[in-house]
C-alpha cells in the first residue's frame, strides 16, 4: 500500500508512543526511533513497526518514532493508526477476530 | 572470582583489594580498635573558633591536595554548603581530594561533575550519586579509581576501621554557637536530625561546622558538643529551605501504590509479631508513606502499642507517635519539616547517630531489634537480590540509602514495588546491580501478588501467619511471568570492562560492581 499523505499518531506522554509516517518512494523502509528504553527494547519496538508496516502492504516509508516506554500493543495500535491516517484507509476490524 | 551472590569481580580494582561477599553471617568478627583521627586542641583555652569565611577556615585545617573531606546530606537538595566548600577550596587551589558526604544529592550548578572536571575532587565514596554525578560516572566520568558506595550502616564502620579516613569535616547545622556546640533541630533550615554527621565529628582530624544561624552560647539543644569542634563559620545561607523539606510530604492518591502500600501493611499486622510493643521503619518513598498510614490504622484497630519506629522519620510517623501509637522515634534522619521540628518539643522522639542505626560492627545497633523494615527497589529478581541504584538504561537512579541494612536487620522485610514501571519490568531475571542480598529479603509486595523468600529466615512463621489471614501468596517465578508478559523480555544491559562503582554490604564486603554503560 502506498504512503498518501504524512500521518501522525500518538503523545509523548509516559507509556504512549509518538509515531510519524511520511513517503519515501522506492527507499523502502527508514524507522528512527527515540525511546527512553532504547537499550532494552530498542530492537523489539523497531520490529514491532516493521511488521505493522509489512501488514499493512507498506514497502516504502520513512516513520519517526518517539518512545516514551510504552507496551507492545500500543506500540501495534498506535501504527495501525497512523497506517490508515497515511493511506486513508479504515481499519480492517474483521481480521482482529481471526 | 565469584561472589555468593554471584557476581563476577575481579581481586583487585586498581589498589583496591577485593573482598567477595561471602553470605550472611551469624557471628561477626571484628578485631580492629576503632580509630579517631581527632587531636587535643591547637588553640588556647579560650581562643575563638569564630572565623571569617569558609577560605578562613580551610587553611586553618590545613587541607592540602589529596586529602579527604565529608559532609553529610541532611539538607538534600537544598544544600548549599557543599557547593559554597568546594568553590572555596578551588579557588585557594587545592585539587585532587576525596569527597566522602554521606549520600551526594543532585546539586546543580555548578554540579559535583563540575568539580571532578576541574580536578578538585578526583576520588569519591558515598551511599549514593544520585543525579548528575551518578550519570556521568557509570558513563565514564574520569576518576582516580572507582567510586565506593556503602550502604548508611557500612559508612561508620569504614571510618572506624581507618578505611575512610577523614581530614576535614565540614558539618552543615541550622544553628550553632560560636564553640560548635550545633544542632539541625531549629532554626529556619533545620533539617532535624544530624545522625550522619556524628561519626564525622568523632572520628575526622579537623571538625568545621557551618551555620547560618549563630545563637547565644550555649546553642539548644546540642547535637553534636563543641569538644568535636575545631573552627565556626557564619555564611549567608546553609541551604534553602523550600528543598530541605517543605511541610510533610503529600500522600500518594496512585491507586495502584496505595494498593500495594495496604497489602503491605496487612502482611505486617497478619504476622505474629504484630503485638504491643512491635517494631517498624518504613521509610519515605510514596508506597513507604502510604503504608505507615495503614499500619497505624492496623495499630489502632489492634489496640497495641509499637515501642519504636527507626530510621528517616516522616510526618506521619510523627502522628502516630501523637496518636499513642507508638512509643518513640529513633531518627536517624528527617525526610520532611514536621519531622525536623518534631524532635525538640518531644522527649521521645530521639535523634540518633547512624551508626547506632545502622552499624553492625559496633556494639549493638537498633536495626538488628527491628520486626519490620519496608523497603522501596527499582528492581528485583528470582533470588530476591534487589538492585536500588541502576535503572534500566544502567543510570544511576538512586543511593542504597539504609536498605540493605533494614533487610538484614529486620525479622520481616518487605520489598514494595509495582510489578512495571512504564515499559520496565521490576521483576526480572536477573538484577542489574546486586545492592542487598536475596537471603535477606523475606517478602515481595506488588500489585500483582506477594511472594515470599522460601530461603529467608522467618519464613517458618511467614508461610502460616498471611494464610491464617487469608491473606493469598503466589512465587516469586509467578510476578517474573506476569511482568514479562506485559513488557517483553528485556535485552540486557550492555557493559564495558571498565569498573566504575564498586558496591559494597554492609560488612564492608563487595557485593557488586557497576561496570560503565555501553552506548551506541
Amino acid at each position: 500500500m502506498e504512503i498518501k499523505q504524512t500521518a501522525m499518531v500518538g503523545t509523548l506522554e509516559s507509556s504512549d508512543i509518538q509515531i510519524s509516517i511520511s513517503p519515501n518512494p522506492g527507499k523502502g523502509l527508514d524507522i528512527q526511533l527515540q525511546s527512553v528504553v532504547k537499550a532494552q527494547f530498542g530492537d523489539s519496538i523497531v520490529a514491532t513497526i516493521k511488521e505493522v508496516l509489512e501488514s499493512f502492504g507498506i514497502k516504502d516509508a520513512i516513520v519517526e518514532a518517539v518512545d516514551r516506554g510504552a507496551l507492545e500493543w500500543i506500540i501495534r495500535a498506535r501504527t495501525q493508526a497512523v497506517c490508515c491516517y497515511a493511506t486513508g484507509t479504515k481499519f480492517d476490524w474483521k481480521g482482529e477476530d481471526k | 572470582m565469584i561472589n555468593a551472590v554471584g557476581r563476577e569481580l575481579p581481586e583487585k580494582i586498581g589498589n583496591y583489594i577485593v573482598k567477595p561477599y561471602a553470605g550472611p553471617k551469624e557471628t561477626i568478627q571484628a578485631e580492629h580498635t576503632v580509630c579517631s583521627r581527632r587531636k587535643p586542641s591547637k588553640r588556647t583555652a579560650l581562643g575563638t573558633k569564630l572565623l571569617p569565611d569558609l577560605k578562613a577556615a580551610i587553611k586553618a585545617t590545613g587541607l592540602a591536595d589529596g586529602m579527604t573531606i565529608s559532609f553529610h546530606h541532611s539538607f538534600r537538595e537544598g544544600d548549599q554548603i557543599i557547593v559554597q566548600v568546594l568553590s572555596a577550596i578551588k579557588e585557594l587551589g587545592i585539587r585532587g581530594l576525596r569527597f566522602a558526604p554521606s549520600a551526594v544529592v543532585n546539586i546543580k550548578n555548578p554540579s559535583i561533575v563540575d568539580f571532578v572536571k576541574d580536578g578538585t575532587i578526583n576520588r569519591i565514596q558515598a551511599s549514593g550519586i544520585r543525579g548528575e554525578l551518578g550519570d556521568a560516572v557509570v558513563d565514564g566520568l574520569e576518576l582516580a579509581e572507582p567510586v565506593i558506595l556503602r550502604p548508611h550502616g557500612a559508612r561508620p564502620h569504614a571510618i572506624e576501621t581507618g578505611d575512610l579516613s577523614i581530614d576535614v569535616a565540614f558539618i552543615g547545622a541550622s544553628a550553632a554557637d560560636e564553640f560548635g556546640n550545633c544542632t539541625g533541630q531549629i532554626g529556619q533550615n533545620a533539617c532535624g536530625s544530624l545522625g550522619y554527621s556524628f561519626v564525622d565529628a568523632i572520628c575526622a582530624e579537623n571538625v568545621v561546622v557551618i551555620t547560618d544561624n549563630l545563637v547565644d552560647y550555649p546553642c539548644v539543644p546540642i547535637s553534636i558538643s563543641q569538644m568535636y569542634v575545631d573552627y565556626v563559620v557564619k555564611v549567608e545561607q546553609i541551604g534553602d529551605s523550600a528543598k530541605i523539606g517543605a511541610g510533610a510530604a503529600r500522600k500518594t492518591k496512585n491507586p495502584r501504590d496505595l494498593l500495594i502500600a495496604q497489602r503491605a501493611a496487612d502482611v505486617m499486622a497478619a504476622s505474629r509479631l504484630f503485638k504491643d510493643g512491635y517494631s517498624f521503619q518504613t521509610g519515605a518513598g510514596a508506597i513507604s508513606i502510604a503504608c505507615t498510614d495503614f499500619l497505624a490504622e492496623h495499630t489502632e484497630k489492634a489496640g497495641i502499642q509499637a515501642s519504636y519506629a527507626l530510621g528517616g522519620m516522616t510526618a506521619n510517623i510523627v502522628e502516630m507517635h501523637k496518636k499513642g501509637l507508638v512509643r518513640a522515634l529513633l531518627c536517624s534522619q528527617s525526610f520532611d519539616a514536621v519531622a525536623a521540628r518534631a524532635i525538640v518539643d518531644n522527649p521521645n522522639i530521639i535523634e540518633i547517630d547512624n551508626s547506632m542505626y545502622a552499624n553492625m560492627f559496633n556494639k549493638s545497633c537498633a536495626l538488628n531489634k527491628l520486626n519490620f523494615g519496608v523497603l522501596g527497589a527499582l528492581e528485583i529478581d528470582v533470588d530476591f537480590n534487589i538492585n536500588i541504584l541502576t535503572g534500566s538504561n544502567g543510570e544511576m537512579m538512586s543511593g542504597l540509602g539504609g536498605g540493605p541494612d533494614v533487610a538484614d536487620g529486620a525479622d520481616i522485610s518487605i520489598v514494595t514495588l509495582p510489578i512495571v514501571r512504564g515499559r520496565i519490568p521490576s521483576v526480572v531475571n536477573k538484577v542489574f546491580t546486586c545492592c542487598t542480598p536475596g537471603s535477606s529479603v523475606a517478602v515481595v509486595v506488588t500489585e500483582a501478588g506477594i511472594a515470599l523468600n522460601p530461603k529467608h529466615k522467618s519464613y517458618d512463621m511467614l508461610k502460616e501467619d498471611p494464610k491464617k489471614a487469608g491473606i493469598k501468596t503466589v512465587s516469586i517465578e509467578d510476578l517474573l511471568k506476569i511482568a514479562y508478559s506485559l513488557t517483553g523480555v528485556p535485552k540486557p544491559i550492555e557493559t564495558t570492562d571498565k569498573i566504575t562503582c564498586i558496591v559494597e554490604y554492609r560488612d564492608g564486603t563487595v557485593i557488586d560492581v557497576i561496570r560503565q554503560i555501553k552506548r551506541d
